[in-house]
């Protein structure tokens, strides 16, 4: 694979697992905010299904299947051609389907710096506080040992 | 003798209202929405996901207030639904090592990459009920301390340096993992299914497994090594996409269990491992998990079988809160027929056993009669 198309898929999946971490609300809101077009063919879904998510024996060892997760998919086509998918944990229907448009939206060249900047920047940006947010507030439980001095004089 | 008959479809239909009217309740206390029991009741709410083996917080949420807070109820009703949904596939493992982790203790090392986090923990506290809770009092904001991400390396991975402990478990190289919930169990059965089972295990049941061995019922000398609880990411492959498909997040708890073991015919003098991962921040599920998951690798490392825990048909086939709820309750429903033959067998059997023991009398019954 050349570097470029490499780079190219890095990025599609790290918006997309942006998309698929954001809150359905955000989506939309942020969408109607960029104007962004939501016309598209629904060539599958939305729809909500089973995932069974695996674990290793051990944390690194052999796998194993620990219990199900609902994720919904969905997969459009824009009227310029391009195909996009969604796989998003949970059973919003209407941030997969958006999703997916999404998708498709980043794999077209003359739209993805308006996806990525109006889009999947923000959400990315406020999942980042987040996080940030709920690291500090771990740290801050963090267990800071002292050596005690023997009380001898 | 009994004859067949039907009815009760009145008795039914009402007594699913009366239901439906009690688990409201008073109409002037307003009534739970599904986002104050994800965000209030949050670890109930990982309790119903974990046993009922499906990751979703507002499903669970809903079965907890369409079971009344009847946890084994609320799992119930969640594996019911897991049945209507179709199957996209199996995810790629987890990996716990890159957790965004919200706790994290170890009990084997105090100084440990990454440090002892505490995070929101029941430990400590001083277990008196909190009368400003009760009043509604605001809550302040925790504190935050700034500091650079540090990687926080698995437990194990650290006391593999030395070799004392054994690896990660293997399975053989083309061993595919068992789904307990497409091929029956079968025993035994191999430590990927018997994990898969204890994972949505009830946590009650394993939990006083896990006791047993502490007290000396295939005792095994358990270290906490690790407990860590957080984010993972999720990935799915799929054909249709180059990479594997990010799903989000989820929530897990890890138990990395250290046992001492003095060494068998199988296996020399080394720390042992149980393992225990489950939905959610569920810690006690896991540590009992991983305790049980240590027993029943009894066979696998040439320990005498000499106690419940170590037992991997007994355990595994009563894990299963929802399969054991179901034999149980089912004893409550009309039972005529067979009861009905069952007291007949009884009479008859009374009536001989009379007659042994006093024939004369029998006789002079049956004299009387003549």
């Amino acid at each position: 694979m050349r570097g470029q198309e490499a780079r190219d898929q890095a990025e599609r999946k790290a918006a997309m697992a942006t998309l698929a971490q954001s809150s359905g609300d955000d989506i939309v809101r942020l969408w109607n905010e960029a104007g962004l077009p939501s016309q598209a063919e629904l060539l599958r879904g939305p729809e909500t299904g089973l995932v069974t998510l695996r674990g290793r024996i051990g944390g690194g060892g052999a796998p194993f299947n620990v219990g199900e997760a609902t994720v919904t998919r969905a997969t459009v086509r824009l009227p310029s051609g391009q195909v996009g998918h969604c796989y998003a944990l949970g059973r919003d229907k209407q941030k997969a389907k958006l999703a997916a448009i999404a998708d498709a939206l980043w794999q077209d060249p003359a739209r993805r710096t308006e996806v990525e900047t109006r889009l999947i920047g923000p959400l990315r940006s406020a999942l980042a506080t987040a996080q940030e947010k709920r690291r500090a507030e771990t740290a801050a439980t963090k267990v800071d040992f002292f050596t005690m001095v023997r009380g001898e004089d | 003798m009994y004859v067949a008959v039907k009815g009760g479809e009145a008795a039914i239909r009402n007594a699913h209202s009366l239901l439906a009217d009690r688990r409201r309740g008073d109409r002037s206390v307003p009534a739970l929405r599904l986002d104050q029991i994800v965000e209030q009741l949050a670890l109930g709410v990982d309790r119903v996901m974990s046993e009922g083996s499906l990751y979703d917080l507002e499903l669970a949420a809903l079965a907890i207030v369409q079971a009344r807070g009847d946890m084994i109820e609320a799992i119930f009703l969640v594996r019911a639904y897991r049945t209507t949904l179709p199957r996209f596939g199996y995810s790629n493992p987890i990996d716990t090592g890159a957790m965004l982790v919200e706790r994290r203790v170890s009990a084997t090392y105090k100084d440990l990459p990454g440090g002892q986090l505490l995070g929101p923990t029941f430990d400590y506290t001083h277990r008196l009920l909190d009368p400003e809770l009760a009043a509604g009092a605001n809550v302040a904001a925790p504190l935050r301390r700034e500091t650079e991400a540090q990687a926080m390396p698995r437990v194990s991975a650290i006391l593999a340096r030395e070799g004392l402990i054994e690896p990660d478990g293997e399975m053989p190289q083309d061993h595919v993992p068992g789904d307990i919930t497409r091929e029956p169990l079968e025993f035994p059965m191999a430590r990927d299914i018997r994990l898969q089972a204890l994972s949505r295990g009830d946590e009650g049941f394993l939990l006083a497994l896990g006791y047993s061995t502490q007290r000396g019922y295939a005792r095994n000398h358990p270290f906490v090594g690790e407990i860590r609880i957080g984010e993972v990411e999720l990935e799915l492959d799929v054909p249709e996409l180059p990479f594997a498909a990010p799903l989000g997040t989820v929530r897990v708890t890890e138990c990395q269990m250290v046992n001492q073991f003095k060494g068998s015919a199988k296996a020399p003098p080394q720390f042992t491992r149980g393992y225990g991962l489950v939905f959610g921040q569920s810690e006690r599920k896991a540590m009992a998990m991983a305790l049980c998951d240590r027993a029943l690798r009894a066979s696998e490392l040439g320990e005498d079988i000499i106690a419940a825990a170590q037992d991997e048909e007994f355990v595994i086939s009563h894990s299963d809160n929802v399969q054991a709820t179901g034999f149980v309750e089912h004893l409550k429903l009309p039972h005529y027929v067979d009861f009905q033959a069952e007291l007949d067998l009884v009479r008859r059997m009374r009536a001989e056993y009379e007659a042994r023991k006093n024939p004369a009398k029998v006789d002079e019954k049956r004299e009387a009669a003549e």
